[in-house]
Parts: C-alpha cells; structure tokens; sequence
C-alpha cells in the first residue's frame, strides 16, 4: 500500500472524485494557481482546467454561498477554506442557509456541498487564527461533521464526504498535512457515520479526534510502557453523526471514559460525549468522566505558552489517571 | 423595446389583483391570529413581481428571494392555496408547513426561496448563476431583495464575484425606500442605488417599478441581454410598500401624508387608468375581475383551513437526505 502524506491523500481523494463526476468543482482563496494554500489543490488547476478549480476573492461568505446556491441548483462544491478560523466569517451562510435548506424546503433542495480546511492550532499563529470550529458547528442540526488527519481515513471519509447529498462539513490539520500513512489506492470509501479504534485496550477508553488523536496516542502508548495502564483510544472520526455505539460499547468493557479535545471545553463536543456516556452508560461507570481541552483563554503567541494552552501528553496521562484512581 | 401587447395587460391586471386581495385577506387573518410568526405584506409591490416574472422563461429561469414572498410564487405558477396553507403552517402548503409566511419554495417552479436573513439569498443566487455558466445553459436568475440589503456584507461579495466571472444574474433590489423603519438615505450615502453596480463594473439600471408596463418593458430587454451577454445587472426597482414593513410595524416613521400621496400612484390604479384610457376594459368588468378574485382568495382560505395539520412525524423528515 502506497504511503501518503494528509495532503497527498486529500488531493487523491479530490481528484478521484472529480474525475467521476463532471458536476464537482473546487472554489476558493489560492486553490487553483498558487496549488493550495497548503497545498491539498497541488496540481489540480493543470489537470482540470481553470472552469472547476477556481481561485476566489477573498469573500468567505460570498463563496460559501456561491456553493450553496449552486449544490442546491445541482452542482456539487467542494469550498475551501484556508482555515476553518475564516469560515467564522460564512457562519451565515454554514448555519443559516446550507444547514437549513433541506428542512425549511420541506425536502425540495437539498446542499450536496463540501466545506473544508485545516482546523485548530497550528504553531504560534496567534489568537485568531488557532482554534477548533466543531464545537459550535456540531450544535446545528442539519450539517454533517468529520475531522481526521489519518491519511487513510481522509481519502475514504473526503470521498463519502463529496458524494453525500447533504452539506458536510470537512476539518483537518495545518499541522498534519505533511503526516504519512498507508493510504489503499483507488475506491477506498469510509462511510459517514463510522469511528474506529485507533488502539486497543482494557483499563480506559479514550475519545480523541483530529490532532489530539496523536497525542492522546502517545499517551497511550507511554501510559502502557511505563504504568502498565492498557488504554483504548476511539477515533470517532465522524462528530456529527457520531458512532455512539462504538463509544458505548468501548465504555461497557473498560468502565473509564476520558475525552481529548482541541478547543475549548466549555459546552464543547466533549461535553457532549460525556453527557451521552452518562446517560446510556451510567451503571457502567466506576468513575466520573474526565476531559483534556485547551485552557480557557484566547491562543497566546508565544509557543511555549501555546503548548500549555494545547492539551497536553501530561494532561492527558494525569486524566486517565484520575479516572483510575491512580493520582 | 419590448412593451407588453395589449392582451397582456388584463392578464397582469388580474394577477396585481390577486396578489392585492390575497395579502389583504392574509394581513386579516393574521390580526386575527389565525396564523403565527412573521407576516410581511406585499401590498403596493404587485407590478413588480407581475413585471418581472412575466419577463423570464417561467419555470425554466430561476428566481430567488428575501421573505417578502407570497406573491412571487404565485405569479412564477403557485396556487394561492399552496401559499395560503403554508401560512398557517398546513401539511398542504408548498413546504408541508416547515417554512411559513418566509420560506416558500418550489423546486419544480425554479423558486429557490424564500430566504429570512437580511442579504443572505443574494450569495445563493450568484451560485445559481455559477452553476448556469458550468452547464453552458442559457437561463438567468432573478434575485429580489430589499433596499437595506445592499448594506449587507454578503451582497458586496456577491456582485462582485457575479461581475468578474460573468454571471447571468439580474439582481433586483425592491426599493420600497424603507429597510423595517429607517428610511434608505440615512443609511445609504448614495442618491441612486443603481450606482452600486460601478463598484463592481457591472451594468446599473433604474426603473419605475410602479409602473407594470415600464416594469415589464424594461425587464425584458434585460432579461434578454443578460441572457445573451452573460453578463450581471443591478436594478434599483423603485417601489413602495402601502404597509408597514411587517404586521406589527405601526409606521410611525413615514408620515400620513406620505402614505397618502404614494397611494395615488398605487400600482393598481396606475395600470386601471391604463386599462380605461385604451378602452380595454370597462367599470364594470374591473368590477367582476374584483369578485372573482375574492373568491379564489376565499376558496385558498377555506382550504388552508381544512387542511390537515402536519404530522408529528414531519419532525424528523427533511433534515438530511437519505439516499445518496
């Protein structure tokens, strides 16, 4: 199996797609002539033409809602976004319009669009451009959310993505375009909808998504080497749908569940992960849930503060502690 | 210029009057609380979605707008039934009661909404454009919107991606002169509207939107000519609302004797004095065109109010589409 880079398998993924369906085109800043922002586009301006790689002004709003109005005309966009911190800006158009259009039609059109772009913190770039967007997108019915950063996961997730008829809504990592793995070539398809077990264990389960999955991984991975604490890490992949089953189950065996999220953890998506926890898993539970997320505060430059702002491996290893009793 | 025949002009005459008495019957029933939510009258506005949409291939080009939308359905091919229905939020309206008084739609008329976000719907229909040029289609788009909704951020983006990449939009900016309360000139430094469009080299139009056979002249020719230049056109389509912006608008901003004044040049009563002066019609048939019309407003009534409510169901329908 070929090994890609996040980027690399985006682009696979991308490029498959629009050379199976004529109807999909790709809008936004610096997408087609300068190869992507970060590069996820390289190359596709010369293999598609200018008419479906189309570089846009700098007009979040106005190109959202360019792509809302054409899926709904019939077309399928796929909308970069530089960084999901710029998407603030088409919030109208992500919430008010894409979101609610099937609905507020009584199911005459629906938005078969994609929005995607690098989610989260990256490396000293400063309060505005540094944080996690799924916590306030996941509280809007009518959108569907994946955040990855496995290259694998990407091309199969990015090609359910672009073929679904709903508006779905795609974060990945600035951090992470340049991460490899194993990617299968040609059809390689994740349904919408489906976590995975990044690791096997027995002691605790651990929800972690997007950036925070790797460090929860090397958590992980230490906490085995050097407490002999076995903990199981699930990808939900998916936020929106998301894989209760898989959570539930993971929590049925291990009776522990820590959440690991970038962004803050005030009414975030790791609250309610927990909250579905509680509820369906309650006699299950040997100890109160915990969660890793960013500290409260704006993104400092500094990265030195930024590490601490992040969650951290030691955050992480103290939490699942916590849940065990052990600190 | 295209002006309309003279077999035209009963034909908009009447559909001006159903919209009139419709929204009459609709301003009522919503005093009487017979239906909830917003209501936003088009009374005074009926030449221009009867100039407009009898300019386009109907059901073929695509039309777009804010929440003042009763009446454009209607005259795009809806049945004042489907409309009055889902105003009281009726499984028989045109969305199954999901919508309401803001958000009518149609797929099969092209009518793309319906849109409650003030400049919101105006991005969408730059994309309808888009998706026209990618398809090498030769349709346009029509895109109503209101005055106040030229200060919006989203329309300044949207012109200006319709202008550079050649897209077949007509943006029609409903120029009632007041955005709820506040009239335009204190919050827009321009004298005529239609100057937005040099900001974006775009062609700029002004019109007599009281005017039905002005209004449907010139809409044709710009119809036509964005159909075959692809090319996008603002319209300052000034026009005047005879209520207040929405039920609950007292209008204490505008004065009687404004009010008063504009209703002589009522849309209506302009294209009656039109219809006599050619000896088209007489007093009496204008008369009988009144009671028919009321009794299809009533029979639209009658029916909204005999429909069934939605059921429970419809709550979790429509929220995303299944098959893919």
């Amino acid at each position: 199996m070929p090994e890609l880079s996040l980027r690399e398998a985006l682009n696979e993924a991308l490029s498959e797609e629009m050379e199976r369906d004529e109807d999909i085109f790709v809008m936004g800043e610096e997408v087609a002539e300068y190869n992507g922002a970060y590069k996820v586009t390289k190359g596709m301006l010369d293999r598609f033409g200018p008419e479906r790689m189309i570089d846009s002004p700098i007009s979040e709003a106005g190109f959202a809602g360019l792509g809302v109005g054409a899926a709904m005309a019939g077309l399928r966009p796929v909308i970069e976004m530089m960084t999901w911190n710029f998407a603030v800006q088409a919030f109208d158009q992500i919430i008010n319009h894409a979101a609610k259009m099937l609905y507020m039609s009584g199911g005459q059109f629906n938005v078969p669009m994609v929005i995607r772009g690098p989610n989260g913190a990256a490396r000293g770039l400063g309060a505005q451009h540094s944080q996690c967007l799924e916590h306030m997108l996941t509280n809007c019915p009518g959108l569907k959310i994946i955040s990855t950063v496995i290259p694998a996961d990407a091309k199969g997730l990015m090609k359910s993505a672009i073929r679904d008829n709903n508006p779905v809504l795609f974060l990945e990592s600035e951090m992470l375009y340049g991460f490899k793995g194993e990617v299968p070539e040609g059809e390689h398809i994740i349904p919408i909808g489906k976590g995975d077990i990044k690791r096997e264990g027995t002691d605790v389960t651990v929800i972690s998504w997007n950036k925070a999955l790797l460090q929860t991984l090397d958590a992980a991975a230490s906490l085995a080497a050097e407490d002999g604490i076995n903990v199981e890490v699930i990808d939900p992949r998916t936020l929106m749908p998301l894989d209760e089953e898989l959570i539930f189950e993971s929590v049925r065996k291990t009776n522990r569940l820590v959440v690991v999220e970038e962004g803050w953890g005030v009414s975030s998506f790791g609250c309610y992960i927990t909250d579905r926890v509680t509820t369906e898993c309650f006699d299950d539970l040997d100890a109160p849930p915990a969660r890793v997320s960013n500290l409260f505060v704006p993104m400092p430059f500094n990265v030195t503060l930024e590490k601490e702002v992040l969650p951290t491996e030691s955050r992480i290893k103290e939490a699942v502690k916590k849940v065990l009793y052990k600190d | 210029m295209p002006a309309p025949k003279k077999d035209q002009l009963i034909p908009f005459y009447r559909e001006m009057l159903l919209a009139r008495r419709f929204e009459e019957r609709t301003g009522q029933l919503y005093v009487q609380q017979k239906f909830n939510g917003f209501c936003h009258l088009y009374i005074g506005q009926e030449a221009v979605s009867t100039g407009c949409l009898n300019a386009i291939r109907k059901g073929e080009d695509h039309v777009i707008s804010a929440y003042r939308d009763h009446v454009q359905p209607m005259v795009l091919g809806m049945t004042p039934r489907e409309v009055m229905a889902e105003l009281l939020g009726k499984s028989t309206g045109c969305v199954k009661g999901k919508g309401g008084s803001m958000h009518m739609f149609s797929k099969d008329l092209r009518y793309y909404g319906g849109h409650g976000i003030v400049g919101g719907q105006v991005p969408l229909a730059t994309g309808i454009g888009f998706k026209i040029k990618y398809k090498k289609e030769d349709n346009v788009v029509l895109c109503f919107l209101g005055d106040a909704a030229i200060n919006q951020g989203q329309f300044h983006e949207a012109l200006n991606m319709a202008a550079v990449w050649k897209l077949p939009c007509l943006f029609i900016i409903e120029n009632n002169l007041y955005g709820m309360g506040t009239a335009i000139n204190r919050t827009c430094a321009l004298e005529n509207l239609a100057d937005r469009a040099k900001g974006y080299a775009m062609r700029g139009e002004t019109v007599d939107g009281r005017d039905v056979v002005k209004t449907y002249t010139k809409m044709t020719e710009l119809v036509e000519w964005v159909r075959k230049t692809s090319e996008p056109v603002l319209i300052d389509m000034q026009t005047y609302r005879l209520r207040g912006h929405s039920m609950s608008d007292p209008g204490h901003y505008r004065t009687k004797e404004e009010v008063t004044k504009e209703r002589e040049r009522d849309c209506l009563v302009l294209l009656q004095d039109v219809i006599l002066s050619k000896k088209l019609a007489t007093e009496s048939d204008f008369e009988h065109w009144d009671e028919e019309t009321m009794e299809v407003v009533e029979d639209a009534i009658t029916f909204a109010e005999e429909s069934p409510e939605p059921d429970a169901s419809e709550i979790w329908t429509d929220v995303f589409v299944d098959e893919n």
